[in-house]
């Protein structure tokens, strides 16, 4: 696992059935290119989050494949609708194997 | 007046495609709470008539990187700071939490920073350290390190919007002299001094750069260079190195006494820890 | 991570080292072949799609672009002037708010942005903009 990795989720507390809301995330990670050299001249190997999925009640909301050209501590703002009460499952893929997640519950008002 | 209007129209002729200029009527609303970019000027800064924040120096999608907590990357490394003040480390196990157990009881310290303590100028990365080391009986932090910067960060973020507001006579006067000595000295292949970009120059471009006038209310601060949260000492070994002068030492005298200088000459500024910049 | 200006230089020239050698057809391929990868060889109109990004970024290492298109099942952001012009790919799933996305991203030099939209009834659709990099002359 990377070091330092630390996901944030803006998601409003409450929304009426079936409105539109939106969400941004961002998540600590170098995105390392695999381009770039270090200082003896070797390139450093890449190291990415090659996937960002956000899921609602199971139902997906998007599915983002993401290359180096990623900036680093990748940012993602898009829109959801929410039928109905429930949790947000969001779940970020990293290139070495590891699998950051979290959640967030929102409310019919 | 008159040099404002030049200064404007020489950045309009350098680049029509519209940069901004510090000297356009922007305001600073972050979570929608108004921050002053601009105040008069201290008397001893003979050669200005306002301070402007850095942030005016910058373009629109920068700027609006600052106006949202959500929106500033900073705040991902602000909340490894609030993990960091609660996390114990050391001999003595405690955290920072042990004896600050309210992070906000910090405000009003950033504006006075940094400031004379029985005779020694200390800034708030020595603050911090001396309580790893005398109180937490652990290891003190790399002095512009990301732990460091992460809780610097965070413990500035508690005084913003407050004004700058640093002592410059009694104990301070000594470190004071220094740094504007300092500011004014040239060194470097390039044999410049902090004055002639950021006291002669700012609002002019430095080929794609807008020179801004340098002030530090801001940090630590993220720059979207190396995205990652930079202390003022770094900053300051960034800019001596583009001037081929041999850095000085984070953390030495000599970088303490320039910011002490440099953040007194932002007095009436906002605190903006942590900004957003290029 | 230390994306300093001498690294994005080396990312910028390291595309022009691969446009020189292979000539510039070759270059240009690369985003026609990620495009070809992307549509299957279908053809792709213009307009229908919405992109969003500054004239001139400040930074090439954190650009902010936004990309629309009603009616998409998934949208491609292209970088042509990348070394690997591929960025990311939104696809929409059945709670998707809007067929929308935005995200931050790394431009070498100065360059079209472009996106490719895969419509619900299997057409696809286009839209582009350049984006100058200004690297910084002092950046410290």
């Amino acid at each position: 696992m990377a070091k330092g990795v630390k996901p944030r989720v803006k998601v409003p507390k409450t929304a009426a059935a079936g409105d539109v809301i939106t969400i941004k995330t961002l998540i600590s990670h170098k995105m390392e290119s695999g381009v770039r050299k270090d200082g003896d001249g070797n390139v450093i190997p890449r190291s990415i989050i090659n996937r960002f999925v956000a899921d609602f009640n199971g139902q997906n909301v998007i599915d983002v494949t993401l290359e180096p050209a990623i900036s680093t501590n990748p940012y993602f703002q898009f829109d959801a609708m929410v039928p109905e009460a429930g949790e947000f499952k969001f779940t970020w893929y990293d290139d070495d194997g590891s699998v950051y997640e979290t959640s967030k519950k929102i409310k019919i008002a | 007046m008159e040099f404002k209007t030049l200064l404007t129209s020489v950045a309009i002729v350098a680049f029509s495609a519209g940069v901004v200029s510090a000297q356009e009527d922007a305001t600073l609303a972050i979570e929608g709470e108004v921050i002053s970019t601009s105040a008069k000027a201290p008397a001893f800064a003979d050669n200005l008539d306002t301070v402007y924040s850095g942030w005016l120096f910058r373009k629109n999608e920068t700027r609006a990187l600052q106006t949202d907590d959500f929106d500033n990357p900073a705040f991902v490394f602000v909340d490894q700071g609030i993990d960091l003040f609660e996390k114990v480390d050391g001999t003595e196990g405690k955290a920072c939490a042990s004896c600050h157990e309210d992070v906000e009881d910090f405000a009003g310290l950033r504006p006075t920073m940094p400031r004379v303590e029985d005779g020694t100028l200390v800034t708030m990365e020595n603050l911090v350290n001396e309580c790893r080391t005398e109180r937490m009986g652990a290891e003190p932090w790399k002095y512009s390190g990301g732990q460091m910067t992460s809780v610097t960060a965070l413990i500035g973020l508690q005084s913003r919007g407050m004004s700058v507001n640093v002592a410059v006579d009694g104990d301070a006067a000594p470190f004071f002299d220094r740094g504007k000595e300092l500011y004014y000295q040239r060194v470097g292949q390039l044999d410049m001094a902090c004055s002639n970009c950021h006291e002669d120059n700012y609002g002019t471009m430095i080929r794609a750069d807008h020179l801004s006038q340098g002030n530090i209310n801001g940090f630590p601060t993220y720059r979207l260079k190396n995205a990652k949260l930079n202390s003022a000492h770094a900053r300051f070994k960034g800019c001596m190195k583009n001037i081929r002068a041999t850095p000085f030492k984070e953390g030495g005298d000599e970088f303490k006494a320039l910011e002490l200088y440099l953040a007194a000459r932002g007095n009436g500024l906002s605190v903006e820890t942590p900004s957003v910049r290029n | 991570m230390d994306f300093t200006r001498r690294n994005i230089l080396a990312l910028g020239s390291g595309a022009f080292a691969v446009a020189t050698f292979a000539g510039l057809p070759a270059f240009a391929s690369k985003t026609d072949d990620a495009i070809a990868a992307f549509t299957g060889g279908a053809d792709v109109s213009d307009g229908g799609v919405v992109m969003t990004a500054p004239e001139i970024a400040e930074n090439g290492n954190t650009v902010p672009v936004a990309v629309s298109a009603p009616g998409a099942v998934s949208i491609m952001v292209l970088a042509t002037g990348n070394p690997t012009p591929a960025v990311a790919t939104f696809n929409f799933g059945p709670l998707a708010g809007a067929r929308s996305g935005s995200t931050r991203i790394r431009l070498a030099k100065t360059q079209d942005v472009i996106a490719i939209a895969k419509m619900e009834d299997g057409t696809f659709r286009r839209a582009g903009a350049t984006v100058k990099v200004t690297i910084g002359g002092c950046g410290g």
